[in-house]
């Protein structure tokens, strides 16, 4: 999935080392290709190539998953806001709305609620790359003998782990919303684990980008609330006039909404008396496309922070 | 693969726009031995360790380190080295033992390997008994001792040490020295190390005084200061003018009064008090004689004390966003 696709472009790039600037010292023609090294020593032969990539990979994924864990106080707190949302404005607008407007405002508002659940431990992560450049510990791992983009990848595997952890903990409130237990509902933890990833892996990218933690908190918060608000979590995206219409249809998150609220069981899609989600003309583009949608974004998101970081000179 | 010299550099040059950083620098460190870089803040100590740990690109010349070369094949000189920086550089959410087998993880190291290793270097650090504790309960001492073990995990060839004891008491200071001296002992390990503190440099077997990108002189902490020569005696007396008359007349040194007495520099100071005390007819208070410093060879080479020339800290000159 992302990752594959990220790994087979990430492939013509074997060095992580690569300058950021242009001027090259006139005898040093730096071996970019696995084939141009020497012969590594017998004892590091297996601990090239994929191996060692994966290695990476869940070695970032632990670390991940050890900070996620530990900080009980941070999943406590990124529950508040989805609850705020799900228990105090859907039950609120429900009361002044009437019955054939909307029949159950909650039930439509849900996939929006596990959507924003997710975003919080993705913002955490790439808070934690700002972080982890300030205090040093980025630097550490830049002169471990891995290649960048694997960091990157464990660290976004991780970030879309603690996204699904969210995930469960909100769909498990789903009767709340006439969201019922069903094996469905599996499918659509798939889909947040993606939606997750992609997430933490546009929070990384800024994360690489901006070096300063305040500069991040900042653009982090600029960003995300105009992106829940015009993504049709909060109303329907489609049949918005002219120029909400144009910005909803162009946010991602419009796509991973629609896509959740079509996938979830229950009938939180028909709620607006027929289908809810952006239309492209008369085309409705079906979940697959929108999954694919942001796939793209994740792997997009991915490669312009692993442009970054693989040139980071501290 | 056994490299002739742990450290080489050969022509090192890194230029940022028109400032340059590091001029023309050739090293030759050999395996075993404790070298340090000597210079106040923005000397280029830092950048020139960026670019041997391959984190830096050179501008120019070349450089090997473990037997690599460091832009050919940043990789093996990555697994030939360790580093402990400036800053602290642990998670602290983990704890000191997740920290090293963070690290071991991430070097590849297989897991009884890397299990033995960790007890070891836990032990030899003494933070066995606080290993389960997360890190960002430890003291700025314990942070260095466990970040040093960290350097050490995988087994580098070279130690890089970029202003180890910086923020430290001094207590802590001697106590780390003695884990490094310790740890030299144990196994044979290439340290390397920038300081600005001139007293933590006369840890190193050899030295190199550096200032404004270039190395200014080379050599043992002995050999450098014996370029000084003199030892510095300060006495106080009931007159200083005419003691320090006295001495001119007499044996024809050069003295100067100042706030804190007569000053003066003369070879092998302490057999010359008992003599100079013996000839001067004014009431002598105290005499302290202190030998040349590596304040007094950094003077020497460069015109200024170190802490004159730390003075306010140099624009940085890296990336900035």
């Amino acid at each position: 999935m992302a990752q594959h696709e990220l790994h087979a472009r990430t492939a013509a790039h074997p060095d992580p080392y690569v300058p950021a600037e242009p001027p090259a010292p006139p005898d040093a023609d730096p071996g970019r290709d696995a084939d141009t090294r020497p012969p590594p020593d017998a004892d590091t032969d297996a601990d090239r190539g994929l191996g060692r990539d994966l290695r990476t990979m869940r070695v970032l994924w632990h670390r991940e998953t050890l900070r996620f864990g530990r900080n009980k106080l941070r999943i406590a707190m990124g529950m508040v806001t989805p609850l705020m949302f799900l228990l105090v404005l859907g039950t609120g607008l429900n009361s002044t709305m009437s019955e054939d407007s909307l029949r159950d405002f909650r039930a439509f508002l849900f996939p929006g609620v596990v959507l924003m659940s997710v975003q919080a431990p993705a913002i955490a992560v790439g808070a934690s790359i700002v972080w982890d450049r300030r205090s040093g510990f980025l630097r550490q791992m830049l002169v471990a003998p891995v290649r960048r983009s694997a960091i990157l990848v464990g660290t976004c595997l991780g970030g879309a782990t603690s996204g699904v952890v969210y995930g469960v903990l909100v769909l498990l409130l789903g009767p709340v919303a006439d969201v019922p237990y069903h094996p469905g509902l599996l499918l659509v933890l798939l889909q947040v684990g993606l939606v997750a990833f992609a997430f933490t892996a546009l929070g990384v990218a800024a994360a690489v980008c901006i070096r300063r933690p305040e500069t991040f908190q900042v653009a982090v918060s600029l960003c995300m609330m105009p992106l829940f608000f015009l993504s049709g979590a909060m109303f329907p995206a489609d049949g918005l006039p002219g120029w909400l219409g144009t910005v909803v249809r162009v946010n991602p998150l419009t796509y991973a909404v629609d896509a959740l609220r079509r996938t979830m069981p229950g009938d939180g899609a028909a709620v607006a008396g027929g289908p809810s989600g952006p239309r492209w003309g008369s085309w409705t583009p079906p979940v697959a496309v929108e999954i694919g949608l942001i796939a793209v974004l994740a792997v997009l998101a991915l490669a312009v922070a692993t442009r970054r970081f693989s040139r980071v000179e501290e | 693969m056994r490299a002739r010299h742990a450290v080489l550099a050969e022509g090192l040059r890194k230029t940022y726009g028109t400032h340059e950083a590091v001029v023309d620098l050739d090293l030759a460190v050999d395996p075993g031995e404790t070298y340090g870089f000597v210079g106040p803040n923005g000397a280029g100590k830092s950048t020139t360790i960026n670019m041997l740990c391959t984190l830096l690109r050179p501008s120019a010349g070349r450089a090997e380190v473990a037997g690599h070369d460091v832009t050919r094949d940043p990789d093996s000189v990555r697994r030939g080295i360790g580093l402990v920086f400036q800053e602290s550089t642990l998670d602290g959410e983990l704890t000191a033992e997740e920290n090293l087998r963070f690290q071991a993880d991430l070097f590849g190291m297989p897991r009884a390997r890397a299990r033995r290793a960790l007890a070891d270097l836990l032990d030899l650090v003494e933070l066995t008994h606080r290993k389960d504790s997360p890190v960002r309960t430890f003291s700025g001492g314990m942070r260095r001792r466990l970040e040093i073990a960290r350097g050490l995990l995988h087994m580098p060839r070279v130690l890089f040490l970029d202003e180890p004891t910086t923020g430290l008491d001094p207590q802590t200071r001697v106590a780390i020295w003695e884990h490094l001296h310790r740890l030299r002992a144990e196994q044979e390990i290439t340290i390397f190390l920038t300081t600005h503190h001139l007293e933590e440099a006369e840890n190193c077997g050899r030295l190199a005084i550096m200032d404004q990108g270039q190395l200014v002189v080379e050599g043992t902490p002995a050999e450098l200061k014996g370029v000084v020569g003199a030892d510095l005696v300060v006495l106080r007396t009931g007159d200083d003018e005419r003691a320090a008359h006295a001495v001119r007349e007499r044996f024809g040194l050069e003295a100067r009064t100042g706030p804190d007495g007569v000053r003066l520099r003369t070879p092998d100071g302490a057999a010359f008090v008992p003599r100079l005390c013996a000839e001067l007819a004014v009431p002598v208070h105290s005499v302290t004689v202190t030998p040349p410093s590596l304040d007094d060879v950094f003077l020497h080479y460069t015109g200024r004390t170190i802490r004159e020339a730390d003075g306010p800290r140099q624009p940085d000159f890296g990336p900035r966003r």
